[in-house]
This record gives structure tokens, sequence and C-alpha cells, in this order.
């Protein structure tokens, strides 16, 4: 098992085809442990398409069912977690075009708002500091863990993320919160690169905003 | 060297992803690095946008639906005792 880890022959590597191997063999607790670590994340992106809460469950339990089904065609060409996904958007889509509601996840229209707000920056035909900030930005390097990760700034900031145009939250929440790389984010969410970077731009500027909000409003 | 790309704060804050990301050319990130490098307000903005990425991996850890958990190890084992499909 530890030789075997060493290995990668599949893109998931060695320990990702033992648990695919036990799946197929009927491990309930393989199975589980799938279920704890990828669902969350799950439900998320099925919302982004659009999805209420219930949608969203049936949508992942279609899914998990089609994942069972289709276990012996899983090569290994791809991560598991990346073959999940993509079945999970599949499912996703199929759902919120027939409710009627699909969210174009990969278009990208400009919303037309600015990473930063233009009131903070000198106007144009300023004659010498055009574009240039009005205002100090105080940095985030030394502040503590736990302003920014107590509880209650972390409910404003999932309020945030709830907040975000679908297609802005599923990029955010792939690359941020689950910390997947850009190219699983991209095959998942059929995105290209350039776009997935616009959109992770978009969220996080949002985010970094909201989050300037608040924790300019409890100092004082 | 004169015709190297000199951003101003306002495009600064726009590039501050694709720097992160690697999606600048060379000149493009040789000109923001010297940019932040002298300008305490650009580098704060960089600092920030990277505390929001790194603080939203501490989000990762909601728990799945109990009802769901228990319907998808149900569906489990019908799928383990039920013909496999092949």
């Amino acid at each position: 098992m530890v030789e075997a880890e060493g290995r990668k022959k599949t893109a998931g590597g060695a320990s990702e085809e033992l648990f695919v191997d036990a799946l197929r063999s009927g491990d309930e607790t393989a199975f589980a442990r799938a279920v704890d670590r990828f669902t969350p994340a799950m439900l998320r992106l099925a919302r982004v398409y659009g999805l209420g809460v219930d949608a969203a469950e049936d949508v992942v339990q279609e899914t998990w069912l089609r994942v069972l089904r289709s276990l012996d065609q899983f090569e290994g060409r791809s991560s598991f977690r990346t073959w999940l996904f993509v079945i999970l958007g599949n499912c996703a889509r199929g759902r919120s075009e027939a409710e009627r509601r699909s969210v174009p996840v990969s278009s990208l229209e400009s919303d037309g708002i600015p990473a930063v707000d233009g009131s903070r920056f000198f106007p144009a035909e300023h004659p010498r500091w055009a574009g240039m900030w009005t205002t100090l930005v105080d940095s985030w390097e030394t502040l503590p863990d736990e302003r920014l990760l107590a509880r209650e700034a972390r409910d404003r900031f999932r309020e945030a993320i709830d907040a975000l145009p679908a297609r802005y939250a599923a990029v955010f929440v792939l690359r941020d919160v689950e910390g997947w790389s850009s190219d699983e984010v991209c095959v998942v969410l059929d995105l290209s690169p350039e776009n997935q970077r616009v959109l992770l731009h978009r969220a996080r500027t949002r985010l970094r905003a909201a989050l300037e909000e608040y924790l300019g409003s409890d100092r004082a | 060297m004169s015709d190297r790309p000199a951003f101003s704060c306002q495009q600064i804050v726009e590039l501050v992803t694709e720097y992160l990301e690697g999606g600048l050319d060379v000149s493009e990130r040789l000109a923001f690095e010297r940019h932040v490098a002298i300008c305490p307000p650009c580098r704060g903005y960089l600092s920030q946008l990277r505390r929001v990425s790194k603080a939203a991996g501490a989000l990762s850890e909601d728990d799945v639906p109990e009802r769901l958990r228990t319907s998808l190890l149900e569906a489990f084992r019908d799928w383990k005792t039920g013909p496999r499909g092949r």
C-alpha cells in the first residue's frame, strides 16, 4: 500500500485506483467517505445552476447513482473528482433546463463593476495623479486569523459568496474554498483559462470589498 | 525600455488576479512588480486579495445533510445488491 501510493499510473494516482476498486467491490465505508468529502461542494455547485436546496440534493443523488452505474467505465484518464463533477454539471444543467432556469456559467459579459470603486482614485483628467489611490489601503498581511476567521466574519464571508453572481461563485468556491487547480476548474465548468481568471478576479474583488466593509465597521 | 507599460493604481487593482495566476506576460509582470514595490496602497490591496483567497479555505467544512447522507448510503446498498448494469 505504501509502495502503491508512491506510483502515479492514472490522473488521480494509485491511492485513487485503490479507492475506485473499493467502490467497485461494494465497500460502503469508502463510499461514505467519498460522500462526506465531495457532497458539500457538489451541493454548492448544483446551486450555481440556479437550483433550490431540494433540487440540488436531488441532483447530487442522481449524480452519485450515475457514478455508481458507470463505475466500470471509469478509466482514470481524469481524476475521480473531475469525473464526478463533470457528471454533476451535466445532471445539474439538465435539471435546470427542465426547470427553465438555465444559468450560463460560461457567459462573461462585463457587469461594469470595477474591482475598486472609482471614487477611491484620482480622476483620469488629474494632471499629476490620474488613476492613483486617493486613500490609504490597509495591509492584511499581518491581520490576525482570528479577525478574519471568527464565526461572525465567516458568516459574513459566506453571505457575500451567496450574493455573488452564480458563475463567479462557482469558480471561487472550487478554486479558493475547495482548493482545486485552475486546470480542473476549467474542465469541470467548461471555461477557458482566461475566462476562469476573469471570473475568479471578479469574485475575489467583490468578496474583498465585502470583508473590507465588515472589518472597517467594527474598528472605530 | 520606454515602451514598457506603466500601470496606474486603478489598472493594477484589475490585474492582481492575472498576476497571481501567472496570466501576465513578462513585461507586464515586471511593470506590475515595479509599481507594487513603490506603492504601499497597491501592496495593501495585493495583500488583501491574497488573504481573501487564503481565508476562503477555512470555509470548506460543511456537513452533509443527514437525510441526504442516509438516502445515499441506502442507494449504495441497493446498487451493491442489485444487478450492476453490466
